[in-house]
């Protein structure tokens, strides 16, 4: 049994921050991209999440995901409202602290249903998204992070298929971008689309956020190692790699298609380099990590390019990115996996194992099929009890305003106090 | 007195607000703005769509000069806004009925 270690435990402190910082980083990126009124119901969606989802995790999340295993389906019910969830470490990462551990993953049930708000944008009920966030973090998040992590059926665990997934490419990226899909095909498309031209009202915002993101994803692959040592920094390595090759991967293209390259372009390539390299960080060679990246730019470019041809209104490119991107990743990481890197994974198919390329394509099919469907049955709940769609009305008024009763952008005076 | 009003390209304010104050004009109203006329719009891409976006951004000019002093301030803005390209803007000449100081209360071309 190995022991405490203090070091690995800072890290992943460290680590659990640079995640959460995330979340605000997905609601600039989100928020620049979406018209002038809708900017704070954007930004909301997300920031709304770090509220509600740290709760429910604390509450059912963490136990669901990660407690003792039952039928490789989900967790028990032991570790409810953290109880037992404390300094004494815990089998998953055996050199910190349990409740390091818990916060750590913490950080990644919050970020992952707020991904999804971006196909939806500029349209969502808010009343409506809180009780999708709740139930699909849920009934969604926590059983598919339990097949992989925590003990089920996709994993490690005795019997399981034996996936890679070394930071949430099955878990986050495609659990959210297939969960986006099936919000667009449940709500339709905004008013207006594909007929006026809807453009950003802050391009610097979402450079910012794009920013924040690949800052926070350090954090997220590099504290995936579970420890502050190699592996933490194969994985660091890969992840910065594997965004910066995703640029060029955005960049050419666009630049010899529409002869511009532009700053959208560049910070969209980049997360989309981010989502490939995420299953892969810890398995990866760093020429292998370069290629990745720019494969996930490349496909995501195209991908994103064809969206007027599908006749689909992913507002934010959820589906574009992070399924897309999220597929390009897990299935690439059955190709260049190599047990020189990490012993604890496998060889790919490079590598003479054929076999590990049909279990990722086993995780992305499983995650596809379960999560589209719960996602599409939630909807319909929702939709059924507090509605899902804004009307029309506040929909041309904006989400600030129709939701929130704000605007984020205002001229000096022009109003009195109501209370005073 | 005359409203001179002006839409040209932002980046010749500078120089049209030099040349009004050299045929004495002392102030003047600038609004950020946006249109078309000939030049129409451009085209920008956002995530691999293209999309034509018709209103430019230009900025208005407004001046309020004496009858007799029309002559010269058309042509100082004419002069200091024109590229010779498409899109160089307009210069919209109207009647103003009075204008008023509001600090003093002075009245007609005493409160220009």
């Amino acid at each position: 049994m190995p022991e405490m270690d203090t070091g690995d435990t800072a890290w992943i402190l460290a680590s659990a921050a640079l995640v959460m910082f995330m979340t605000p980083g997905l609601a600039l990126f989100y928020g620049g991209l979406v018209r002038s009124k809708n900017v704070l119901g954007t930004i909301m969606q997300s920031f709304f999440a770090l509220g509600l989802v740290s709760v429910l995790f604390m509450m059912f999340g963490y136990t669901l995901a990660f407690g003792t295993d039952v039928g490789s389906i989900i967790g028990g019910l032991d570790f409810a409202f953290l109880r037992g969830v404390g300094a004494e470490p815990f089998a998953n990462a055996p050199t910190i602290p349990h409740n390091v551990y818990m916060i750590f993953q913490m950080m990644f049930a919050v970020i992952t249903p707020a991904l999804i708000t971006g196909a939806v944008a500029e349209r969502m009920k808010f009343k409506g998204y809180v009780m999708f966030l709740a139930l699909w973090s849920i009934l969604v998040y926590s059983p598919v992070a339990h097949w992989v992590w925590g003990g089920g059926w996709l994993g490690f665990a005795e019997g399981g298929v034996a996936a890679l997934d070394f930071a949430g490419g099955t878990v986050v990226h495609i659990n959210a971008g297939i969960a986006a899909l099936a919000c667009i095909i449940y709500m339709g498309k905004r008013k207006g689309y594909p007929q006026e031209a809807i453009r950003p009202h802050n391009v610097p915002m979402v450079i910012l956020g794009a920013s924040i993101l690949w800052f926070g994803w350090f954090g997220f692959n590099g504290g995936s190692a579970l420890g502050a040592n190699g592996l933490a920094g194969t994985a660091f390595v890969a992840t910065h790699l594997a965004a910066a090759a995703a640029i060029l991967g955005w960049l050419i293209p666009e630049w010899i298609q529409h002869k511009a390259p532009t700053t959208i372009g560049a910070a969209t390539g980049a997360v989309a380099g981010l989502v490939a390299i995420t299953p892969a960080a810890g398995f990866v060679e760093p020429w292998a990590a370069v290629l990745i990246g720019f494969a996930g730019g490349l496909v995501c470019y195209i991908f994103v390019s064809l969206k007027p041809k599908l006749g689909y209104d992913d507002s934010l490119d959820v589906v574009g990115v992070h399924f897309v991107g999220g597929i390009v990743g897990a299935l690439l990481t059955g190709v260049f996996a190599t047990l020189a890197v990490n012993e604890a994974g496998a060889d790919g198919l490079l590598y003479g194992n054929p076999g590990q390329f049909m279990k990722q394509l086993i995780a992305v099919v499983a995650t596809v099929v379960y999560s589209f469907v719960a996602s599409m049955v939630i909807l319909f709940v929702t939709d059924k009890l507090v509605g899902v769609r804004v009307s029309e009305d506040d929909e041309q008024m904006g989400l600030d305003l129709s939701q929130h009763s704000e605007t984020a952008y205002t001229a000096e005076g022009g109003g009195t106090s109501i209370h005073s | 007195m005359k409203m001179v009003s002006a839409i040209v390209k932002p980046f010749k304010l500078e120089e049209v607000k030099e040349a009004l104050r050299v045929v004495g004009i002392q102030g003047m109203t600038v609004t950020e703005t946006r249109g078309f006329g000939r030049q129409r719009g451009h085209t920008e891409v956002y995530r691999g769509s293209e999309y034509q976006v018709d209103f430019v951004p230009k900025v208005k000019v407004d001046v309020i000069c004496d009858d007799d002093q029309l002559a010269q301030v058309v042509d100082a803005i004419m002069t200091a806004a024109r590229t010779g390209k498409i899109g160089d803007g307009k210069i919209f000449v109207l009647p103003v009925e009075q204008v008023y100081r509001i600090r003093t209360g002075e009245m007609g071309p005493d409160a220009l």
